[in-house]
């Protein structure tokens, strides 16, 4: 199997982009063979070896463990997923994936039950548990369904030959003869079978994957390529689905963090005294950490009053000079670009400007916005005998398990992190802040403690989307042909910051900068801010030369994916057709970003009285080579053009002397039901090409196809997020 | 001192002692364990605490629970009938009308409201009645689709 794409592009989209780990460290084998084997209890299991993984490509070094030794009892040293069918006959899939809402649960179980031949509600994943799942980075950068569902895949491929082979032996038959019909294996006139119980009862059989196990090809697939239901679905409309928010622990006090007036503030002093005086309260001070606890949420307000503490803050820049501060404050351009992105230039942008019939230079700038999880951060944290066990949300299970034995001065083997399906992150859920708060907790009160933050606290004391300053210079011929680039990207991040554009002359520069509030990984990260910036000086650029958006991206790609992205997009929009009963402007924007493509369409009506911008109508057209749930891929669009609307139009986070102005819903504007354009998407199976991630990319084409839209609308040409409050 | 000594939730009369200044979502969830009702803003801004007290739609979150002592107070774990889901929470399922589903609660509690008092709610209604539900996932176009089909106002889901 192929990487979706050759060369540089797969760099691109493996590679890491530096806002999404921060400084903590890329990898921690722990579970190993020893742990391993604590867990295993019988039965089979096949192990998916971390260096699949870590590769990211399907083909394992021939050698040891390939396709011979039916019944290896080699366990790897690194694993880094396994399925294990006990001798109950239920089977198991154990991975560090964490399902946030963008059903990979479901999807991974698809792939899995596909393979085994057996009815998806027979697989129960068991996922984000530190104690009993290999270690895995985290979930982000849409590599689920890209790395993880090709090994589980095989791995279960693995599984089905593995039992038949043992069935065929029981039922006395050669394995040829023996098939998996509902869960059961039977032999070819069916007059002899058996369950997956009888099959795995007595055994105690480990083999790692074969490199060469064939898996299921694209057309066979029955479950995968389906619209599977989401699992567990009941339990969520019924209230019954436990968050980490709702967890409850025998003897669990509730705790609240003190928090200082601004960011970056240094505690001079705090009065604790008449809050310890408080029967029931348990306070904690260490370093510029003040905490509460009590069994009695209704006590806490009131032990928070009753601290006197004093707080010193540093000036801090504002919203008001952000811009100016990320390009005054950036380092030196980067060849790198952080890893991923920045290039050497191409050619040469001196002759490309002397080649261009028009030129052009602006300037576009993105604003932090939030993430804005509907569940805050949230944690429970349990001491036992030097022992840690929290529960808590994050997209990186064992990132945060580092971070508690950082802050705790404990071995990572004495901290347990579970992570149960939690109320979304996009990006935002990476850190261990809420966690270790708890756990700071838990260890002064000798109780269980669960946090939750505040809507206010996760608006201030989390991190941001970086905000940005771009500036794009160009040439372009009269035919529409551009000769030269040159892309400066201050701060927001280096993700999608080469296009498929086949510009022949080009500088792509991504800059350092000192970031005045903290920044973090955000759904799709800088890729937004990148083909906002591009998308529009495209735009600028057709009508520099008076040529149709549509047909002046055309001609400057050789991409046939993007290229069929940008026309399914256009057709179903009726772009270009008069008289459609068009309210608005009609804006197009299109892109690439870790192996998927996505086209987006737009039209919007601006009042020309009050300026309220309305968005009427979006069309996107995506592509993540071969589909593996239609409908959940579907919502996972729909779901990224939904949030791109607040980013596009109107969230910004708006701060001053280290005091965020807006942090909280009134305030701060996300999309409502009221603000819901008509959406219709337009998914292009390709069943020829393997399957990319689709959480992130879809969410990069609104903003640019909305800025175009309102400039075809007013005439006036928006260059920076969010654009509502810019319209004079 | 607690003035609260009893709520009646879910068609019981529980036992609970808080203060009358205490939020109904506070003490649905800390005190109840009623967590299917979620804390999301605290200012009644997300709809995430949705709760019915006597049958109308109530944020719990900016509710002090004196005011609703003696009422009758619904929340998702009471919605479905013995063992029968709502309507709405099978056109939920349906419809998938959920991703993470921590608005889920709320926006069915919400739209549950609405169908009692509006069997045949419009798609404009709808919309006006919904629209301080917030979800971040972006399923609205399909909450809107799940109430319609609750209603019997949609039969055709796609697949």
């Amino acid at each position: 199997m192929k990487p979706p794409n050759d060369g540089p592009d797969l760099e691109v989209a493996v590679e890491l982009e530096r806002y999404e780990l921060f400084a903590d460290p890329l990898y921690n084998f722990t579970f190993n063979r020893r742990q391993f084997l604590k867990v295993f209890s019988g039965g089979i299991a096949l192990i998916v070896p971390l260096s699949n993984l870590l590769t990211a490509t399907a083909q394992l070094e021939q050698g040891e463990s390939g396709g011979r030794g039916r019944f290896d009892q080699r366990v790897p040293n690194e694993i880094g997923a396994w399925i294990h069918i006990d001798e109950a006959g239920t089977v198991s899939v154990f991975t560090g994936k964490v399902e946030l809402g963008q059903n990979i649960r479901t999807s991974l179980a698809q792939a899995v039950a596909e393979e085994l031949r057996v009815p998806i509600e027979s697989v129960r994943m068991v996922m984000a548990d530190t104690d009993l799942v290999p270690f895995d980075m985290g979930t982000f950068g849409s590599r689920s369904i890209p790395f993880m569902a090709p090994q589980l895949r095989k791995a279960a491929a693995a599984a089905r030959e593995t039992l038949v082979a043992l069935a065929a032996e029981q039922l006395k038959v050669a394995p040829a003869d023996v098939r998996i019909v509902n869960a059961r294996f039977v032999n070819h006139d069916a007059s002899k079978s058996l369950s997956f119980a009888d099959v795995a009862k007595g055994q105690r059989l480990v083999k790692e994957i074969p490199a060469d196990i064939p898996v299921m090809s694209v057309k066979d697939w029955t479950i995968s390529g389906k619209s599977v239901p989401k699992v567990g679905a009941h339990d969520f409309v019924t209230g019954k689905h436990e968050y980490t928010s709702d967890l409850k622990r025998p003897g669990m006090l509730f705790g609240r963090v003190v928090r200082p007036v601004a960011l970056n503030s240094t505690l001079v002093s705090a009065d604790t005294k008449a809050a310890e005086a408080i029967s029931g309260v348990t306070v904690v001070r260490d370093g510029d950490f003040i905490g509460i606890a009590a069994a009695d949420p209704s006590l806490l307000a009131g032990a928070e009053k009753a601290i006197a503490v004093h707080w010193k803050a540093p000036g801090q820049t504002g919203a008001a000079q952000l811009f100016e501060q990320l390009k005054r404050a950036s380092s030196p351009s980067r060849g790198g670009g952080g890893g991923a992105g920045s290039g050497r230039p191409v050619g040469s942008i001196n002759e490309g400007m002397a080649a261009a019939d028009k030129k052009l230079a602006q300037t576009y700038t993105v604003a932090y916005i939030a993430h804005a999880p509907l569940e805050p951060r949230a944690a429970v944290a349990e001491w036992k005998d030097n022992k840690l066990a929290v529960w808590t949300g994050t997209q990186r299970p064992f990132g945060v398990r580092s971070e508690l034995a950082e802050a705790f001065h404990i071995p990572e083997e004495s901290i347990r992190v579970i992570v149960p399906d939690t109320g979304s992150g996009y990006g935002g859920k990476h850190t261990g802040e809420c966690a270790i708060e708890a756990a700071r907790l838990a260890r002064a009160s000798g109780k269980p403690v669960k946090l939750v933050w505040t809507r206010e606290e996760e608006f201030t004391w989390a991190y941001f989307r970086p905000a940005g300053v771009i500036e794009v210079s160009s040439g372009v011929k009269n035919d529409g042909t551009v000769t030269a680039w040159e892309f400066h990207n201050y701060n927001s991040g280096a993700s999608a910051i080469q296009s498929k554009y086949a510009f022949p002359n080009q500088n792509i520069q991504f800059h350092n900068s000192e970031s005045p509030l903290r920044q973090g990984s955000y759904r799709g990260l800088a890729a937004t801010a990148n083909h906002f910036a591009r998308e529009v000086h495209m735009d600028e650029l057709a009508q520099l030369v008076g040529m149709d958006p549509v047909e002046f991206r055309l001609k400057n790609t050789q991409d046939q994916r993007l290229k069929a992205v940008l026309e399914a997009a256009a057709k179903s929009f009726g772009w270009g057709v008069k008289g459609q009963g068009r309210v608005g402007g009609q804006g197009i924007a299109c892109g690439f970003e870790k192996g998927s493509y996505i086209a987006t369409a737009a039209e919007v009506s601006v009042d020309p009285k009050t300026k309220k911008v309305k968005l009427e109508r979006v069309v996107a057209s995506f592509e993540c080579g071969a589909i593996v749930n239609p409908v959940h891929l579907h919502n996972q669009v729909e779901g990224a053009v939904v949030q791109a609307i607040g980013g596009a139009l109107f969230e910004s986070i708006d701060f001053q002397n280290g005091q965020i102005l807006n942090p909280k819903f009134s305030k701060y504007r996300v999309p409502r039901f009221s603000d819901m354009p008509e959406i219709e998407i337009v998914l292009l199976d390709r069943k020829d090409l393997p399957s990319a991630g689709a959480g992130e990319t879809p969410i990069v084409g609104l903003a640019p196809a909305v800025s175009s839209a309102i400039f075809e609308a007013t005439g006036q040409r928006l260059r920076s997020l969010p654009l509502a409050p810019n319209l004079s | 001192m607690p003035n609260i000594t009893s709520l009646n939730v879910n068609g019981k009369k529980l036992p609970v002692k808080v203060d009358s200044q205490t939020s109904l979502l506070s003490v649905l969830r800390n005190f109840l364990g009623l967590t299917g009702t979620k804390y999301g803003c605290g200012e009644a801004q997300c709809g995430a605490c949705t709760v019915h007290v006597d049958g109308v739609m109530t944020r719990s979150c900016t509710m002090p629970v004196g005011k609703v002592a003696g009422k009758q107070i619904t929340t998702i774990e009471g919605l479905a009938k013995d063992g029968q889901l709502h309507p709405l929470q099978q056109a939920f399922i349906e419809a998938d009308a959920l991703q993470c589903g921590y608005c889920t609660s709320g926006m069915i509690m919400s739209g549950a409201a609405l169908l009692k008092k509006n069997p045949k709610p419009t798609r404009d209604e709808i919309v006006r009645h919904m629209d301080r539900n917030m979800c971040r996932c972006g399923t609205y176009l399909r909450i809107v689709k799940a109430i319609e089909i609750a209603s019997g106002g949609a039969k055709e889901v796609r697949k």
